[in-house]
Order: structure tokens, then C-alpha cells, then sequence
């Protein structure tokens, strides 16, 4: 049961933004055509007719990062707008239209990233896309449409207040970025949403939607000469540059510590953390492999094994690489009862610590291999999986031929990239746990 | 979300948007799909999609929570989760394993009327998925080993999923109070009570009773031929004997309802009031069976018209124009073997009691029952509606998804394929026929979910 209104996020996903892809066949079937557009935009095109549909997917650079100090929550807050009116319709006019088109149409903000995407028929195509145009250059703030979004947004934030996740994705990244914009909340408090006026939404708009900043790919029944006109009809008349705050480099505690939140809940909730790596650090992809055996896998890791294979102490239990921009770091999390949580946080900060010391073994390594080569092609049998990885793949500028190399990266990782990996993802095994629950949990150690 | 997804009847909603239409040439998936049965009673279904060399392979069984015996509420849930354990050829997750090596995807969900698991691999491993998952629905092994942790796992599933959650609890409430006989009002994780007793004999006793060829349908989505199936089928899934022969679905019938029931959860984590309602109504299954089948597809569009997005009547009314509420939805669960629901859900404005929020969504969906739908407003509906057709053949995990929990809920390949010309057929009049037939606030449950006056941090 949602009480949420209806705005279906995409992507993001992308959390953990490892691209995959892979098999020699199902790259073959990925053909990318890339091209520039007259007004200066890259687009990448991936054609395909079966199915009479067309994902546009795009982001900016930017996202919930260049939110104003004191305004956190202004891009996701600019999100709620984009369907609420643009034009001469205002929000009901709008939405009866889209809905007319049959057209599907989403945004999202990441703390790097501002996402859109825009799913249509083809007989509507043309309609469709004028609809974005609109959208995105003639967005219309109207006073009764932003009060309306202003209060959903908030009765959502309330709503969570004593949501056990909730508490804990707020305490962790306070933990973790302290002060840094990336510590400041995506969806934003009630504070600093109550805060945000039209204008800071037209400003944020004005700064961060702009071509340089622009990533897109296209994946559908449409051919380059149809999409390049209709790309820049969408996104021509944006300016060149953006006027994106710097982001500083945000540093990630390198420390064993707890921090609980107490909360009567039957379950306690744990997050936990240490430094990671960016994503174009050299490291990254043996990193990655070592995650997978360590909690990357959906089974069969060694943290789901001692965890709830073997013990029974949590149904979900995980890890991942999280690189952002600014900040690259390792985490995971579990679940479980209060009095098995000091057990449960033992047995991560063990197993963290046995990798740290010990590394893999060479089958580990093997099957490790095996997966993410094997599992490529899953990432790209749908156009809207292809469009979104089309866009992730620009935005983390991993390069064009990435699909085609990736899983010879992979088959590269040596046991000796997996050591180095381990010294610098793991370092001497501390990690700072965050929890949220009723439980008996040492500081520290 | 790990493995082992406890998708609970809410998520068969997702079929509403799913049936198919529009442009003759957008159905060429669903047109090509194809079933024929095994001679073991195995039904097979196969849904090419030559996009890329992938498959979804699914293996539903017709059985659900609603089918477990009185007083082991869960097991059929435990049972999907002990399914992972092993079988004398293919001990100790070899199955599993074999998936993560060659890159596969894998999962399991339960619902109140099917249990269904499944791989999505590169197509050359399909063979090797059917020898697996032919070998799992005869050859479960289980030891004390292996079930007892396995307890304590869906027991801390339970709490991520209902207990640290009040929505959730009000869901589950809901339901208990909405059917007095039927075990749709079971939760499909189970009680706790009962989940702490479930034991190694109840589950083998289940798999026993249920898992067999002539109970499960075989559903192969992705780059391959029927006639490559059929050869895979007959050399894995055809070998099998009839293991069992299950009993009817019959399920307890609800007597009649004559009380609008009333729900009220007061809660410290709750920090923002909200009221949910819930209408006892026809599914697909039982408007046909009734032999107005015709109601079903009427009642998709009512809850789209009414209150299905922001476009809809009731959003319109109550949080653009008047204010009472910030939020409003809902949508009708069709896809059932026995009765559906009609659900609608609301966030009062600040300041307006649930209350006042209740009477006024009753005063306006009289209002709507009352007034007429214009003819554009219904065919821009029914466009949208029929839209999600095209969109789902994007996806060919989803579209199997629509032919596993169509046809373990008593509907057939053809029902889908139908499904867009009985939208198109509905008229406004057959609209609100419905919704004044089936919108009886005494077969209906509302919740009050509220703040409990108490600072549950410390």
C-alpha cells in the first residue's frame, strides 16, 4: 500500500552503477549508433523495431548535489513539477493529455544525477515528444499545482518519520557525509522542503538543465534522421553550459564505530560502511569482483552463507560498491532481532576482516567470473534496461566500446588484482555500523 | 530485495494493465503464443521473444495460501523457501549454484492462489534449468538442518515485512476482517504464531499433496520455438509421474456480508493518518463463472475512471479541487481464482479527520455513480489502459508473469489475448452498472491508520 501519489522513479538501480554487459552475443545485438546532434547533443541510438515502442531515456549532471544549502530536496521537489502543468495546459490539461497519448513519462533525482524518461508509441511519437518539450522548456509552477506537489511531498516525509529504513538511510549519511551535500537527505526534511519556493525550483531548472551536462539514449523504433530533429526540437533550446556548484570530494570515516538510533521496532535494521573506490579508479572492477563474493551475490556470498544460510539470523543480507561522483565507498546491510544483532554484526566484521587478511580462493574467483560474464546479457533484454544502461554508461563515461570490454575486464582479475583490491577496499577491516532498533550493541570494536 | 520474494496477492494488480491491444502488428508476441499440455498433465506455454538470446523460464504451480490447511498459515511460503534446499541428485544448492555460474537470475513468489519460481539465463542453459527444476518438483530432500535456520529466516522475513511496517499491519488487518471465511483474509507469509510450528512434516506433506506435473504449468519466455520446447518438456517435465492427484480448488464461500466493517490502528510509528477501504468484488474468474463476465473488464475501468490516477474523478475532486486529501489512488485486483477486491486509498490534508475524509470519498463516488461518463473521457481511459499492453511486451519476464497468474487463477491463454476487446467493448453504461452493483459499503473494510500520541524514540 502506497499513500504516495503515483510517480514511479526509474533507473537508480544504478545505485551500485556497475555497468555489466557481456556475452559476445548479446553485445553483438547491441548495436550503438552514436551521433551529434546540430545543437551541439550527443545521443546514443540503439534501434530496434520488434515492438512498436520508444524509451527515451536522459539525465544532467548534477542532481540532488547542486540542491541549495538549506534547500534540500529541491530536485527531487522539481521532479513532482514536471508533469503538473507546462504550456498553455495547466496540470489537469496536461495529464489528460498524456494520458490521451498514452505516453509514459518519469523523472528522478539521484544525488549526482537528474533522470528522465519518456516511453511512447510510435503512431504517437511526434505528439509525445512536443509533450517533453514542454515539459522540460516551458514547465509552468503554477501556484495551486506547487502547493498541491509541496504537500504530498511532506505528507510523505512525515509519513516516514518513524519509518525504521527511513531512520536509517537519514543516520547513515549523516555518518557518513557529515556535512558534505551529499549528506544533506535526496527527498529533503520537512524543514528545508517547507523552504523551497517556485523560484528555487525555476533557479535549480535554469542551472543544471543544459546541453554539456546532458546524457541520452534512445533505444526503440525509430532511425537517426527521425530522432535527431526531435531531439533538438526537446532539448535545443537549453542553454550550453551549466552553472553546476563545486562539488568537493567528500571523505568517507576510515574508523570502527555504532551509531544507534533507538526505535520500538520488533526487527532491527543495520547499515553499515567504510571508504570505497571511485568508479574510474583502477581498482574498481577487481573491487567489484571481490564484493561479489564477499556480499554481491543474491546468494551464495559469503556473507549470505554465515549469515542466513547457515544461521538463519537475517532474510536479506548484502553488500555493494556505491561510487558517486565525489565519494566512492563500500556498504551493506542486514536485518534481524534485537538480540541476535551483536551475532549478526560480528559475523560481518568478521568475514570483512577474513577477506581483508586472507583474500579469496581461486574458485571463488572463478565462479565470481562466471556470474558477472554469464549474468552481461540480462542487463539488456529490454529496451527500457538497454536505454537506462545506454545513459549510465555516458554518465559514469566508462566510453563507448565499454559494452564491448567489459567482460574482458572481468576475465583479466587476476588473484593478485583481488589482494591489492582487498588492501585497499578492506584495508585493516574496520567498518562503522549503523543501526536502528531496540537492540544490545557494543560501541565500536 | 534478496531471493525468495513473498509477492502476496497484491502484486497479480499488475495484470490490470497487462492484457494486450491496440495496432494489430503491437501483438505479435502474444500472438504467437502457444500451449499444449505434456501427457503427464503438465501444461505448457511459450511466449517467443527474439530480441535477445535470453529466457525466462517459470515453472507455477496452482496452489497458494489460500490452499494450505487450517492452522499452518505459511507454509506455503516456508515450502517455496525449502524448495532451495536440494534433492538426492542435486544436493545442497547445486541447483542454485549451477544458475550463478552461468550468470542466471533466479527467484521464487507465492501468493494466495499460485507458488511459482523461476531462472532467467542465457538460452543455451534451458535445458539444464527444466533437468533442475523436473528434478526439484519429485526429489525434495530435507533435514532439521537445513529447516529449522530456514524458520528463523522467514520469521525475520515476516518482521522486515509486516511487523517493523504499520502499513503493512493494516493490510493484513484488513484482509482478516474483509473475508470472514475465505483464506484470502490468511496472510500469505503466515501467522507468527503459526509459523513457529510449521515443521519438515508439513511441508513434505504439502510438496507431496501439490507438486506434481498435473498441478504446474510450464511457462518458457525468451529466444526459442515451441517445437524446441516441446522436445526439452518431453525429455525433462515428461518423465515425471503423476506424483499426486490434488484435490479441487474449492475454498470456502463467503456468506453473505451485511456489515461494513471498520478497522483502527493506532501506533507510534505511525506519523501520518491515512485510511484505507477495501470491497469485496468479482474477479475475472468468478464474474465469468457467474456469467457476467463482462463486469470484470467494466470494473477496470471504473477504478481507473474513479480513482486510478490523477486524472480520475475522486483525485480530481478531493485533492485538486476541494482539498479534503494530499494523495489518493486505488485500483481493482481481478486476477483471482475466487472473488477480487476494489481498493482505494487516501492521505487527509492537514487538519481534515479521517472521518470527513471517508464521508466525503463515499459522497463522491455517488457522485460518480450518479453523473454520466462523457465519451472522451472514457475512450482516453480505455486508449491508456489498453497502452500498458504494448508497453508490457517490452518485457518478456512481465509478460510471463500475466499467462502464470492468469492461468493458475482459472483463466486461459485466451482469456489474456481477449482481455483487449473486452476493454474495448465496455460501455460508460456498463461502467457505472458496475460500480453501483459491486460498491456495497457493507462487502467493503475501511482503515484508519493514526498516530499514537507517544514518542516511540528514545
Amino acid at each position: 500500500m502506497s499513500l504516495r501519489a503515483v510517480r514511479v522513479g526509474f533507473l537508480v538501480a544504478a545505485v551500485f552503477a556497475l555497468v555489466s554487459l557481456a556475452h559476445p552475443r548479446s553485445a553483438a545485438a547491441v548495436e550503438i549508433q552514436r551521433f551529434t546532434t546540430s545543437a551541439g547533443i550527443n545521443v546514443w541510438l540503439v534501434e530496434e523495431a520488434t515492438v512498436p515502442l520508444i524509451t527515451l531515456n536522459f539525465a544532467w549532471h548534477g542532481g540532488a548535489a547542486q540542491d541549495a544549502p538549506g534547500k534540500a530536496g529541491t530536485a527531487r521537489f522539481l521532479t513532482y513539477m514536471m508533469d503538473e502543468g507546462a504550456g498553455d495546459m495547466n496540470a489537469k490539461a496536461y495529464q489528460e493529455r498524456m494520458e490521451a497519448l498514452a505516453m509514459r513519462m518519469s523523472f528522478n533525482a539521484g544525488r549526482d544525477a537528474f533522470y528522465g524518461e519518456l516511453r511512447t508509441l510510435v503512431e504517437t511519437r511526434d505528439d509525445a515528444f512536443e509533450m517533453l518539450r514542454l515539459a522540460i522548456n516551458e514547465t509552468r509552477f503554477d501556484a495551486d499545482a506547487f502547493a498541491r506537489m509541496r504537500d504530498q511531498i511532506l505528507t510523505g516525509l512525515r509519513d516516514e518519520e518513524n519509518d525504521p529504513d527511513t531512520i536509517l538511510a537519514r543516520t547513515w549519511s549523516e555518518a557518513v557525509f557529515a556535512n558534505h551535500p551529499y549528506g544533506r537527505p535526496v527527498e529533503g526534511t520537512i524543514d528545508s522542503v517547507s523552504a523551497i519556493a517556485a523560484d528555487d525550483l525555476r533557479d535549480y531548472k535554469d542551472r543544471t538543465f543544459a546541453r554539456e551536462n546532458l546524457v541520452i539514449g534512445v533505444v526503440g523504433a525509430i532511425g537517426r534522421e527521425t530522432l535527431e530533429p526531435l531531439i533538438d526540437k526537446v532539448f535545443g533550446g537549453l542553454p550550453l553550459e551549466p552553472e553546476l556548484a563545486r562539488i568537493p570530494d567528500a571523505i568517507i570515516p576510515d574508523a570502527s564505530f555504532l551509531r544507534l538510533a533507538e526505535l520500538d521496532v520488533p526487527q532491527t535494521v543495520i547499515q553499515f560502511a567504510r571508504p570505497g573506490l571511485l568508479r574510474d579508479d583502477p581498482d574498481f572492477i577487481p573491487a567489484y569482483v571481490l564484493n561479489h563474493i564477499l556480499g554481491g551475490g543474491s546468494f551464495s556470498s559469503r556473507l549470505y552463507d554465515e549469515v542466513r544460510e547457515k544461521r538463519g539470523l537475517a532474510y536479506s543480507v548484502y553488500s555493494y560498491l556505491y561510487p558517486l561522483d565525489h565519494a566512492g565507498l563500500f556498504v551493506g546491510g542486514l536485518a534481524t532481532r534485537a538480540e541476535r544483532a551483536q551475532e549478526a554484526v560480528d559475523i560481518v566484521r568478521t568475514e570483512i576482516a577474513r577477506m581483508a587478511d586472507d583474500g579469496v580462493t581461486e574458485e571463488e574467483l572463478a565462479s565470481a567470473k562466471a556470474f558477472l560474464k554469464g549474468s552481461y546479457a540480462l542487463r539488456f533484454d529490454t529496451g527500457d534496461k538497454i536505454a537506462g544502461q545506454l545513459v549510465q554508461i555516458q554518465l559514469e563515461d566508462l566510453g563507448a566500446d565499454y559494452i564491448d570490454k567489459r567482460n574482458a575486464m572481468i576475465e583479466a582479475v587476476t588473484m593478485g588484482d583481488l589482494k591489492r583490491a582487498a588492501r585497499r577496499l578492506l584495508g585493516d577491516g574496520k567498518v562503522f555500523v549503523v543501526a536502528v532498533g531496540r537492540p544490545t550493541l557494543k560501541t565500536g570494536g | 530485495m534478496m531471493r525468495h520474494t513473498n509477492v502476496a496477492r497484491l502484486a497479480a494488480l499488475s495484470l490490470l494493465c497487462l492484457a494486450m491491444l491496440l495496432p494489430a502488428r503491437a501483438f505479435a508476441f502474444v500472438k504467437g503464443v502457444e500451449t499444449f499440455d505434456l501427457a503427464n498433465g503438465m501444461q505448457v506455454v511459450v511466449i517467443p521473444d527474439h530480441r535477445a538470446p535470453v529466457v525466462t523460464h517459470m515453472v507455477w504451480y496452482r496452489v497458494g495460501a489460500a490452499d494450505e490447511p487450517t492452522g499452518q498459515a505459511g507454509i506455503a511460503h516456508f515450502l517455496e523457501h525449502l524448495m532451495f534446499k536440494g534433492t538426492r541428485a542435486n544436493p545442497n544448492g547445486t541447483f542454485s549454484k549451477y544458475v550463478a555460474s552461468v550468470g542466471g537470475e533466479e527467484n521464487a513468489f507465492t501468493s494466495s492462489d499460485y507458488t511459482a519460481y523461476y531462472q532467467r539465463v542465457a538460452k543455451e542453459h534451458l535445458a539444464d534449468m527444466m533437468r533442475l527444476e523436473a528434478d526439484r518438483m519429485e526429489n525434495l530432500v530435507l533435514t532439521r538442518e537445513v529447516v529449522d535456520p530456514e524458520r528463523d529466516v522467514i520469521i525475520e522475513e515476516r518482521k522486515s515485512r509486516i511487523d517493523n511496517s504499520p502499513d503493512a499491519q493494516m493490510s493484513e488487518a484488513l484482509s482478516a476482517v474483509l473475508w470472514f471465511e475465505h483464506p484470502y483474509g490468511r496472510p500469505v507469509i503466515g501467522w507468527l504464531n503459526e509459523m513457529e510450528q510449521l515443521t519438515l512434516e508439513d511441508a513434505i506433506s504439502y510438496y507431496d499433496r501439490y507438486y506434481t506435473p498435473n498441478n504446474a504449468i510450464l511457462i518458457v519466455a525468451g529466444d526459442v520455438t515451441t517445437d524446441e520446447v516441446r522436445t526439452l518438456a518431453e525429455q525433462t517435465y515428461g518423465k515425471l509421474a503423476r506424483r499426486a492427484e490434488p484435490p479441487a480448488r474449492v475454498r470456502p464461500e463467503e456468506p453473505v456480508h451485511r456489515t461494513a466493517r471498520m478497522v483502527r490502528l493506532a501506533s507510534p510509528l505511525v506519523t501520518q493518518a491515512s485510511l484505507v477501504r477495501s470491497y469485496v468484488v468479482p474477479s475475472y474468474t468468478t464474474a465469468r463463472k457467474r456469467g457476467v463476465g463482462s463486469d470484470s473488464a467494466a470494473l477496470d475501468l471504473f477504478a481507473e475512471l474513479a480513482f486510478g490516477g490523477s486524472t480520475s474523478a475522486l483525485y480530481q475532486k478531493l485533492v485538486v479541487d476541494e482539498k479534503i486529501a494530499v494523495s489518493l489512488g486505488g485500483y481493482y485486483r481481478g486476477t483471482a481464482l475466487d472473488d477480487g477486491e476494489m481498493m482505494i486509498y487516501a492521505t487527509p490534508a492537514p487538519g481534515v479527520s479521517l472521518e470527513t475524509l471517508e464521508a466525503t470519498i463515499d459522497r463522491e463516488l455517488a457522485a460518480f455513480l450518479d453523473a454520466d461518463i462523457d465519451a472522451a473521457t472514457l475512450e482516453r481511459v480505455k486508449r491508456s489502459v489498453l497502452a500498458s499492453a504494448i508497453y508490457a511486451q517490452d518485457s518478456q519476464q512481465r509478460l510471463a508473469r500475466v499467462f502464470g497468474s492468469t492461468l493458475t487463477t482459472g483463466g486461459t491463454v485466451e482469456d489474456v489475448q481477449a482481455w483487449p476487446d473486452h476493454i474495448r467493448a465496455v460501455t460508460a453504461e456498463e461502467v457505472l452498472r458496475a460500480g453501483r452493483k459491486y460498491l456495497d459499503t457493507n462487502r467493503s473494510a475501511t482503515g484508519y491508520l493514526v498516530p499514537q500520541a507517544q514518542a516511540p524514540r528514545s
